[in-house]
């Protein structure tokens, strides 16, 4: 846990002082991922920077697992902090076991302990011991060195990490990918980190919470659902974008707006299909699974209408799938793919549990931005009452 | 393929002439009469090599750790005059600190050790200095946000990595320095200079030769010394010879 007390920074430059971080108070819980998010300037760099002290705080404290750091030594307080850079920083005049093993090396770790943590680090962040361990940072590429980088900070297990943009000097594809190796890391490991970026969309992948800065104010404290739903004021509503509704698609799983839906049997007639469409009011077409209940294809209204048979000789094959756990991002862009307004979702054995709809998306989505609008109108309501 | 002949060609006209140097060296006996020196010699490189080992350690032992500590952030302030100091100290030509060192300590192997001290220096504690401010911030921002002591930072990350530049600044500082050896006879302290300049006194140019052959030579091994020790002591990792 980081508990973050007043803390407050004042620059002296030549133009006069300079509040870099004005009062700042937030908690992060155990095991969470908060992102500090602004523009340039906002003093989000600062506040992170403040709890290792690399910028010492004016005013204020910081509490790590409850215990106060004001008292504490700076040097034991940073060995006890996992720091990840966006320049990565590995010593180029060290292997990378060795840049691994900085930090135990520090504490007095003997040579096979910490041999055997570099070994195991470079596992846990997806390259291989064998190939990377001798090697020099200048021989390996920037999404490799960045891994590296995650593994040193790691390399003493210490509780709380802070990451100053960490991913941000990495290309569009491979930040992906180490974003998604680093919150499956993060699953098994349960550090308390904070996290520094200007990205949104990184933010709302990554946190469990969000905080905005402003000018050196902490404007809103929330989890990316919350932050995108209601942003605070204009500027948060401005930074958080136009397409906030459609953000929020990442944080929504399939199963949040699965809903049942009615089938049919290859054996059955083109009859039986027609009227189960009309018996649930479906539009264009109703699925058809076979006996082990996986969908194979779809019957569509026209056919069963003008034609006669079995539905295992008229239907046509599947146009996609997707899993309760994807994201609905994913299941947006699939319906937008394949032209189609719902989209059933099956489990690992391709077992049909329920179908994903537009309308049921949209109606998620909605259904926040209605109660906040019921809010906002009440009050007016009862003025027009009295 | 046409680099390569070149340099065959390259090759053959060495050879060539290098046979046609042996013909006249043979008919004008010059072997035999560098050979008349070969006592000389050989004491006078001694000497030599002790006046480079001696003035160019010490200059070393100075150089390194004032360049460190002038590049610490409390000596910042009288870091940039002091470096100024030590450049305008390097326009005086090395004749010249000779000249001075000896009105100061008198003849002798001293003041000549003293004056070659202070001639190959500058460069090292130069290249230490700027060696050590170019080390990027990032590395230090790592270095520090980890949890490591200034010391260690300075011995761990620091020097590893302002090594190449450091090692560069000794090769220049001993180039000079073997240089301007020759000249320490002219203040007494010995070394092959007192067979060049007594040749050039006597006009005996076989004298001169066996002075200034040798002095060619110990200033090409003296490089390739140092080439080869930065070569091996520089960290793999930031060493550009070891690509």
């Amino acid at each position: 846990m980081i508990k973050i007390d007043n803390l407050t920074k004042i620059f002296e430059t030549p133009n006069g002082p300079v509040t870099a971080a004005d009062h700042i108070n937030m908690e992060v819980p155990e095991g969470e991922i908060c992102v500090l998010l602004g523009p340039s300037g906002c003093g989000k760099t600062t506040t992170l920077k403040m709890i290792n002290r690399i910028i010492p705080p004016s005013s204020g404290r910081v509490f790590i697992n409850g215990e106060d750091t004001t008292g504490l030594n700076t040097v034991e307080l940073r060995r006890n902090i996992g720091y990840v850079i966006q320049q990565i920083g590995l010593f180029p005049n060290m292997t990378i076991e060795e840049n691994i093993a900085v930090v135990p090396k520090l504490l007095g770790w003997d040579s096979n302990r910490y041999k055997a943590r570099a070994k195991e680090l470079l596992e846990l962040v997806a390259l291989d011991p064998s190939v990377f361990l001798k090697r020099y940072p200048r021989e390996l590429s920037g999404g490799q060195q960045q891994r590296v980088g995650v593994a040193r900070a790691l390399a003493a297990d210490p509780p709380v990490m802070l990451m100053d943009e960490p991913f941000g000097a990495i290309d569009p594809i491979n930040r992906e990918v180490i974003q998604d190796e680093f919150l499956k890391m993060q699953q098994e490991l349960r550090k308390t980190i904070m996290f520094v970026s200007h990205d949104i969309d990184e933010a709302v992948k990554m946190a469990n919470r969000i905080a905005i800065f402003r000018g050196g104010r902490l404007v809103q404290y929330d989890t990316p659902d919350d932050l995108l739903a209601h942003p605070k004021d204009d500027f948060v509503e401005s930074f958080v974008g136009d397409d906030r509704a459609l953000k929020r698609l990442r944080l929504v799983q399939v199963s949040q707006v699965m809903e049942p839906v009615a089938v049919v049997k290859p054996s059955d007639s083109l009859q039986t299909a027609l009227a189960r469409i009309e018996e649930h009011g479906y539009s264009r077409a109703i699925l058809m699974v076979n006996e082990k209940h996986q969908p194979i294809g779809y019957v569509s209204r026209s056919v069963a209408q003008t034609t006669k048979g079995l539905c295992g000789d008229h239907y046509f094959g599947l146009k996609a799938t997707t899993s309760p756990s994807d994201d609905l991002r994913k299941v947006a862009s699939l319906m937008f793919n394949h032209d189609t307004t719902w989209l059933p979702c099956t489990d690992e054995q391709g077992v049909l549990v329920g179908r994903v709809t537009q309308q049921g998306i949209t109606h998620y989505l909605g259904a926040t931005y209605q109660r906040d609008a019921l809010n906002a109108q009440s009050p007016h309501l009862h003025q027009v009452n009295a | 393929m046409k680099k390569l002949r070149l340099t065959r060609y390259g090759y053959g006209i060495g050879l060539v002439l290098m046979f046609t140097l042996g013909i006249l060296a043979e008919q004008y006996d010059v072997v035999d009469e560098l050979f008349f020196y070969q006592e000389d010699v050989v004491y006078l490189t001694v000497q030599h090599i002790e006046l480079v080992l001696i003035s160019g350690g010490i200059a070393i032992l100075i150089g390194v750790p004032l360049g460190t500590l002038l590049s610490r952030p409390r000596f910042a302030r009288i870091a940039e005059t002091a470096m100024q100091s030590l450049n305008i100290g390097t326009t005086i030509p090395t004749l010249a600190i000779l000249a001075l060192s000896m009105s100061l300590l008198g003849i002798g192997m001293l003041p000549a050790v003293f004056g070659l001290c202070i001639a190959s220096l500058l460069p090292i504690v130069r290249n230490t200095y700027t060696g050590l401010l170019e080390v990027p911030d990032h590395l230090k921002e790592a270095a520090s946000g980890i949890g490591m002591t200034a010391q260690q930072m300075l011995y761990r990350i620091e020097l590893p990595n302002a090594l190449y530049v450091i090692f560069a600044g000794i090769r220049t500082a001993l180039a000079i320095n073997v240089g301007t050896v020759p000249l320490a006879f002219l203040i007494g302290g010995g070394g092959l200079g007192e067979l060049i300049f007594t040749g050039i006194d006597l006009d005996e140019p076989f004298m001169m030769l066996a002075g200034a052959i040798p002095t060619a030579m110990l200033a090409i091994l003296a490089d390739i010394v140092i080439a080869v020790l930065a070569f091996l002591i520089v960290p793999k990792g930031v060493n550009p010879l070891r690509t």
